[in-house]
């Protein structure tokens, strides 16, 4: 029997200890498996186990991988942009305009809250409305600019990019309200006293002392639509294929597991990329306050 | 039109509340001016408004003559020194001080030169280059300052600029900016809450209350003559005693104080028969056991003594409880043994110039 010496000597080792096991069990050796994999070989109706770069090679060179992963990255960067644009004056409005502090306290809770709402809810919020049933066609058929039900709207990358930007736009705002909040006001003040106007002002300190937020938004928005599988599921049509969706076609109906490894192994290339980019600009950028 | 910045009857109404009541200010080109008051008197608000960052209520500031009350900062030949320092952390030393040129249409390598120049006007003529987190509070100071005179403003408006540096450092660069002021030439107005701050530095102290001007005189003038009790509480220390009016003849006023009588010669004399008189500690001492006036003593006994290093406090009690307090500068060799002892009665000379009259408050 352990003594109750024995639990507060190694209290602090059991603490770690499960969490450290969870992390080694359900990632690292995931991630093992994922990797071993992707150098597997498949022959039908088994995969065997080989050390080869066939997969890889294959992602490099059919065009139809290629076309997804661009398609993926193109998505990706429109999401992004248009959380920015939308997100940057909405937190500049906030924090520099809006005197009222209890009406910047909902606007920003407004922004936040849909997290607290089922993902999957909030994508299929879009089918409802750009679908051939749905409000924003009878909306415009109300007010007579079209006779029938539009089928433009919807299974289209428009849709997708529109849905991702709702869904993900809070990650945009969020770090960068966090950024412009810690300028100080009397930074805007002190650039006015030396004849800048607030235009001039935004661009040489306001703007560049916000960079930080920008950019942890920009890697969160790219990131998470990047890896995205739902939206183009519900929302993306025929050509609104991801490259989650192809990865998970291939685990499913393609019955190819070390060709979907090898894309989660590039997928996750990319992913880490883009985050060790951010992170180095971020530091470069650094500045103190 | 004589100053270089008039304020003309300034409101400044937060809501409901009232930030600036009616102040009428007329500043002197080339002058250090100091707001002095606590925090919530007004002074930053007053200050802020001649920068053109608040908008007063009512009333209207001219600078040289012209109407500049709805000018935004951009267009007042003004530039101000923030508390913070607000330097921008992304810029150089350089880039900073030289910011505020381009507007003003002056050429790259124009800006580099005055910016240079007002490096080394300050003391810092090798730090260009540095980014402003690598300096100190005292050289960021500098830098501020330095950024603030470059575009060679009529006025230079310092908020609070001493604030965030120590003590010894503060005092250094009091006189150091004294300096500035007089080689630049330009009107210095500063807001401090430090009274020792603004006798110090200033040509001219402006004491202010609840957002009025409690008093406007020079440093030894405010110190020497308050109006008012809140003035002498404010800028050095002041024993502060009830006393009746006895007699008055002209500026001589005879004065009854816990049943001693005393003389003063003060040049505002209150209307009313109770009022408050005010003694500097310093201004009072202690008189031999051998001296044998009679004109103008108080007599206490010593409570306490209190060591300053460079002064003596001394605590005399009054008949009635009044405690009075006496500053005298320690001589050479003297010692402690010295003073008189506790409990001793003792007799206080006062000058009858030495003592102010108040009006008695509430």
């Amino acid at each position: 029997m352990m003594s109750q010496a024995f639990f507060a000597r190694h209290a602090g080792k059991l603490v770690l200890g499960i969490p450290i096991l969870w992390i080694i069990l359900f990632m690292l050796v995931p991630y093992g498996v994922l990797l071993t994999y992707s150098f597997w070989l498949k022959k039908y109706p088994l995969f065997v186990p080989a050390f080869q770069f066939g997969n890889y090679w294959t992602l490099l060179s059919d065009p139809q991988y290629i076309k997804v992963l661009l398609r993926t990255l193109k998505i990706a960067a429109l999401v992004s942009a248009a959380s920015l644009l939308l997100a940057y004056p909405f937190a500049y409005y906030l924090v520099f305009r809006l005197k009222n502090t209890t009406m910047r306290l909902i606007l920003f809770m407004a922004v936040i809250a849909p997290l607290w709402i089922s993902y999957l809810l909030r994508a299929y919020v879009w089918k409802t409305i750009l679908g051939t049933e749905g409000i924003l066609n009878s909306f415009l058929m109300s007010i007579g600019m079209i006779d029938e039900p539009s089928g433009i709207f919807l299974y289209n990358q428009f849709a997708m990019v529109l849905t991702l930007t709702y869904i993900f736009i809070p990650f945009m705002v969020m770090p960068i309200y966090t950024a412009l909040e810690k300028i100080p006001p009397s930074f805007s003040e002190a650039s006015a006293d030396l004849g800048m106007s607030d235009f001039q002002t935004f661009l040489k300190v306001t703007l560049p002392l916000s960079m930080p937020g920008v950019v942890a938004g920009f890697t969160m928005t790219f990131c998470l639509s990047f890896g995205d599988f739902i939206a183009p599921f519900l929302v993306g049509g025929p050509d609104g294929q991801m490259v989650a969706n192809v990865m998970a076609s291939q685990f499913g109906s393609a019955l190819n597991w070390p060709l979907g490894s090898a894309l989660a192994v590039v997928m996750l290339i990319i992913v880490l990329s883009i985050i060790s980019l951010s992170d180095w600009f971020e530091q470069s950028g650094k500045v103190e306050l | 039109m004589s100053g270089i910045i008039e304020l003309r009857n300034i409101s400044k109404h937060f809501g409901s509340v009232i930030g600036i009541d009616h102040v009428d200010l007329s500043v002197e080109d080339g002058e250090f001016l100091t707001l002095l008051g606590p925090s919530g008197c007004g002074k930053s608000t007053l200050l802020r408004m001649i920068g053109g960052f608040e908008e007063p209520t009512t009333g209207s500031i001219f600078l040289s003559g012209q109407d500049v009350t709805d000018l935004p900062p951009q267009k007042r030949d003004v530039n101000m020194m923030f508390q913070d320092y607000a330097l921008f952390p992304h810029m150089t030393v350089g880039q900073n001080i030289a910011y505020g040129l381009k507007m003003k249409g002056v050429g790259k390598a124009d800006a580099l030169q005055k910016a240079k120049a007002a490096l080394e006007l300050v003391g810092l003529p090798d730090k260009i280059d540095q980014m402003p987190h690598q300096m100190s509070g005292g050289q960021r100071q500098r830098i501020a300052l330095a950024r603030a005179i470059v575009r060679e403003p009529k006025v230079l408006l310092l908020d609070e600029p001493l604030s965030a540096l120590d003590a010894n450092l503060r005092e250094q660069m009091q006189v150091e900016l004294k300096h500035i002021h007089d080689k630049l030439g330009i009107t210095f107005i500063m807001v401090t809450h430090d009274q020792r701050e603004a006798l110090v530095m200033s040509d001219r102290v402006i004491v202010m209350e609840r957002g009025r001007i409690a008093q406007d005189g020079s440093p030894q003038d405010l110190y020497e003559h308050p109006k008012t009790t809140y003035v002498a509480n404010f800028i050095g220390t002041t024993n502060f005693m009830p006393a009746r009016i006895t007699a008055r003849n002209g500026i001589e006023t005879h004065l009854e104080i816990a049943g001693q009588s005393l003389l003063a010669r003060y040049d505002r004399v209150p209307d009313t028969e109770n009022i408050q008189i005010g003694i500097r500690p310093e201004k009072a001492h202690i008189l031999d056991a051998e001296s044998t006036t009679k004109s103008n003593v108080l007599v206490g006994r010593v409570a306490e003594h209190i060591y300053h290093g460079s002064s003596l406090r001394t605590t005399i009690k009054l008949t009635d409880g009044i405690e009075f307090h006496i500053d005298a500068m320690l001589p050479l060799g003297m010692a402690r043994a010295d003073v008189s002892g506790i409990g001793a009665e003792v007799r206080i000379g006062i000058e009858p110039e030495n003592v102010f009259l108040f009006e008695r408050e509430g």
